[in-house]
């Protein structure tokens, strides 16, 4: 994320690009389209792998050709062909994996610096360790040496198994089981990289860690995982941050993301997405299946999610959290923005199983133009959760008349001493909240950028501080030309 | 001449309301308008100040010699046209200093001034607040959220004091004001009256016209300005209510 903001000029309003929309010109090793266990097996090859990895990988795969693509969001596309795909492109000159800053392909460190994400440390104000992941491989990860001297493990995925192959074992599906869902079990067979982090005991991480996903390459999908552990009384707060070239064909980015969460231990996990939307007329842009979970498995442990999801064709997604120790605690904070065609349905699943478990869910859905959006949220609240509490809190705006906003929320509750609270609101930019503005002197467009900024505040506030100004500048730049 | 309207017509949803309303005010001038429910004074100073949804089918609204009705909203806010709404809105999470520094610094941008930085605002706007004796808790809250019907008006009058309009329209400021928030109301805008600010009060009540004593009265019904006259229109409207006046017009 940039570290020098822009101030916004009023006639930067008639930029109505997506801007991160670039392709980079790159020598790749990419694999031809089409899945069957060869292509696994390259994959593993290609990476290295142990036997019992390739064997997981594989047993995946055969439970993925047994199951069949959900239906049941709201939300209609083109079925995507799954021989069409190519499961894993590299730039060349990453062939043999990370190396040193120095090492990395300059058209990459270009790539990233256009997107505001320098790699170079020094270039580095606030202390954020970056891995930046480019198609199926990890381009750099920075600040490692600094995070190992408290014990912090921040590496590539792939790394990890090769150098942590005990902790990787131990925890990779062991929040989302390889069968899972559909998406989940094709993840598992093809996965090619993503992020691995490990807290130890009673450290808290000493700077910001975030993992930059670039898909570039054409007709790929991609695939990464991330692993989170939290050992006790530990502190980590992550971010992710995504993005894609301006294509006319729809790509697939099915993830996987784990968090496990000890006695006492937090994990604030931050998204800002910005895949590609599409055009104006709804063709391109990346469909968004992602499954994320954290397992909250200690007493007091705590997890929160908070997500920004601007970008996207399609986004199916439900960062849950799995409420098992006592007095754990789970969040959710979300806004998502769909404008043009875009379609979203995401929200969350909270489940209860500690006693005296909690949890908090704010969603703020916005849609524009012929932008549909859903809230599906799940709190169950299991039999052994005594004293269990949960708030829902459930906004939709809606700007214009073309576009929809709808909840699903599902609640299933076992144990009679639990506490649930559920408000939910729908509202239309209020042609009196514009004039409002206006009459005091401001601009259509920056009265919808307020009153927007306004309503996602509670889930902003909840961003790490210079990530927020980045969602604001974000939301401002998606809602040009989506008023008049 | 700060405001001049002539033969103004305009309707809603294909139903006339302002039926060829004429009014001149002066710079540094008090005019109130009185007038039964419904008569279309709300839509006169929303037509001035610029809300969508009204079609002018006749006449011309001239502010300082420019052609108002072709301005967009914020620019007539620009050029010093204020409204104190009836009914503000709530904008939630949308902190009230926020909204106004962004207004300000809108308008003196549009007039080639440097804009405030942080301190600056915060010192103008702390002073404001005194004028209107607003509670500076108010100041950090999202713009009129959960305010009672009273703050909400007060909030409108502080509001102008800092943006220090030439043109002030007052919608109903005093309806729903305690006695003491009116009368500290008044003594704000009373403050606020200068040689280059004219200001156009829309009440139902003599009794504001005690604190603010206004130079005309107008009396707005049917569409039209049926009558005008000095402050004794005022009391005279409160002893005999409306009926008088139409029948006079009529006659
Ligand atoms: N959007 C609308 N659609 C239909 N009628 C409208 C609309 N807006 C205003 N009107 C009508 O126009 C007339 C004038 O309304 P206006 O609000 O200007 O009255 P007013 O003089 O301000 O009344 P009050 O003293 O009650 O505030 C009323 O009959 C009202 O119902
Ligand atoms: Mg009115």
């Amino acid at each position: 994320m940039s570290n020098t903001k822009k101030e916004q000029q009023p006639e930067s309003f008639t930029n109505r690009e997506y801007e991160a929309g670039f392709i980079t010109d790159i020598e790749t090793d990419t694999l031809p389209p089409g899945l069957n266990e060869d292509v696994i097996r390259h994959i593993s090859a290609k990476k290295d792998e142990p036997e019992w990895l390739l064997n997981w990988r594989l047993e995946a795969f055969r439970h993925w050709q047994t199951m069949t693509e959900p239906h049941w969001p709201n939300v209609t596309y083109t079925p995507t062909d799954y021989q069409a795909i190519s499961y894993y492109s590299a730039p060349k000159s990453q062939a043999d994996g990370p190396k040193s800053l120095d090492e990395v392909d300059p058209k990459l460190l270009e790539t990233y610096e256009k997107l505001g994400i320098p790699l170079r440390e020094q270039a580095f104000l606030a202390g954020v360790a970056v891995d930046a992941v480019f198609d199926s491989v990890s381009v750099a990860t920075t600040f490692k040496g600094k995070l190992k001297e408290v014990g912090v493990i921040f590496c590539p995925i792939s790394e990890a198994v090769r150098d942590h192959p005990e902790l990787v074992q131990q925890y990779m599906g062991s929040v989302v089981p390889t069968g899972d869902n559909f998406f989940a079990a094709l993840n598992a067979a093809v996965f090619t990289d993503g992020s691995f982090v490990y807290i130890p005991k009673g450290v808290r991480c000493p700077m910001e860690l975030s993992t930059y996903f670039r898909i570039n390459a054409l007709n790929t999908g991609q695939f990464e995982r991330t692993l989170i552990i939290a050992e006790e009384g530990s502190y980590v707060s992550y971010l992710e941050g995504c993005t894609a070239p301006q294509r006319d064909e729809n790509q697939l980015h099915a993830a996987v993301v784990e968090l496990v969460a000890m006695d006492d231990a937090q994990i604030k996990y931050s998204t800002v997405q910005n895949w590609y939307p599409g055009d104006e007329n709804g063709l391109g842009g990346i469909y968004n299946f992602v499954t994320k979970r954290a397992d909250c498995r200690g007493a007091r442990s705590k997890v929160s999610w908070t997500q920004v999801e601007t970008g996207s064709a399609i986004t199916w997604k439900y960062p849950s959290c799995v409420l098992r120790g006592e007095d754990s605690v789970g969040e959710f904070y979300s806004v998502a923005l769909t404008k043009m065609h875009q379609q979203a349905d995401t929200g969350t699943k909270m489940i209860h199983i500690g006693k005296n478990s909690r949890s908090t869910i704010v969603s703020k859905g916005i849609a524009a133009g012929h932008g549909n959006q859903s809230y599906r949220g799940l709190v169950k609240i299991a039999k052994s959760a005594e004293g269990a509490r949960n708030y829902t809190q459930c906004d939709s705006l809606l700007i214009g008349d073309q576009c929809g906003a709808h909840t699903f929320p599902y609640v299933e509750v076992k144990n009679p001493t639990a506490t649930m609270e559920h408000e939910a609101t729908t509202s239309k930019i209020g042609e009196d909240q514009l004039f409002y503005c206006q009459s005091r002197g401001i601009s259509e467009e920056d009265a919808v950028n307020m009153i927007v900024n306004g309503f996602c505040k509670d889930v902003f506030n909840e961003l790490p501080m210079e990530f927020a100004v980045e969602a604001n500048r974000l939301m401002e730049v998606s809602l040009e030309g989506a008023v008049g | 001449m700060m405001l001049k309207i002539e033969n103004l017509h305009a309707s809603v949803d294909g139903k006339e309301i302002l039926k060829g309303i004429d009014l001149t005010i002066g710079a540094g001038e008090v005019h109130a308008i009185m007038g039964p429910n419904g008569s279309g004074k709300s839509t006169l100073s929303n037509v001035i100040a610029g809300r969508d949804g009204y079609e002018v089918t006749q006449g011309s609204v001239t502010y300082k010699g420019m052609d108002l009705l072709a301005m967009l909203p914020e620019e007539r806010a620009w050029a010093g046209v204020f409204l104190a709404f009836q009914y503000p809105v709530e904008i939630p999470g949308v902190n009230n200093t926020y909204l106004l520094k962004a207004g300000v610094n809108a308008s003196r941008k549009h007039r080639g001034e440097q804009e405030l930085d942080a301190m600056e605002f915060m010192q103008l706007v702390k002073e404001k607040a005194k004028l209107v004796e607003l509670d500076q808790s108010f100041l950090s809250r999202g713009v009129n959220e959960g305010f009672s019907g009273g703050e909400k008006k007060r909030n409108e009058i502080f509001q102008m004091a800092v943006l220090e309009p030439s043109l002030a329209l007052l919608d109903e400021t005093d309806s729903g004001l305690d006695i003491d928030a009116l009368r500290i109301v008044a003594k704000g805008v009373n403050e606020l009256r200068a040689a280059e600010r004219s200001i156009i009060m829309i009440t139902h009540y003599q009794r504001l016209l005690d604190y603010i004593q206004p130079d005309v009265v107008h009396v707005l019904a049917d569409g039209k300005i049926l009558k005008t006259g000095d402050k004794s229109l005022a009391l005279k409207l409160e002893e005999r209510g409306y009926d008088w006046v139409r029948e006079e017009a009529h006659a």
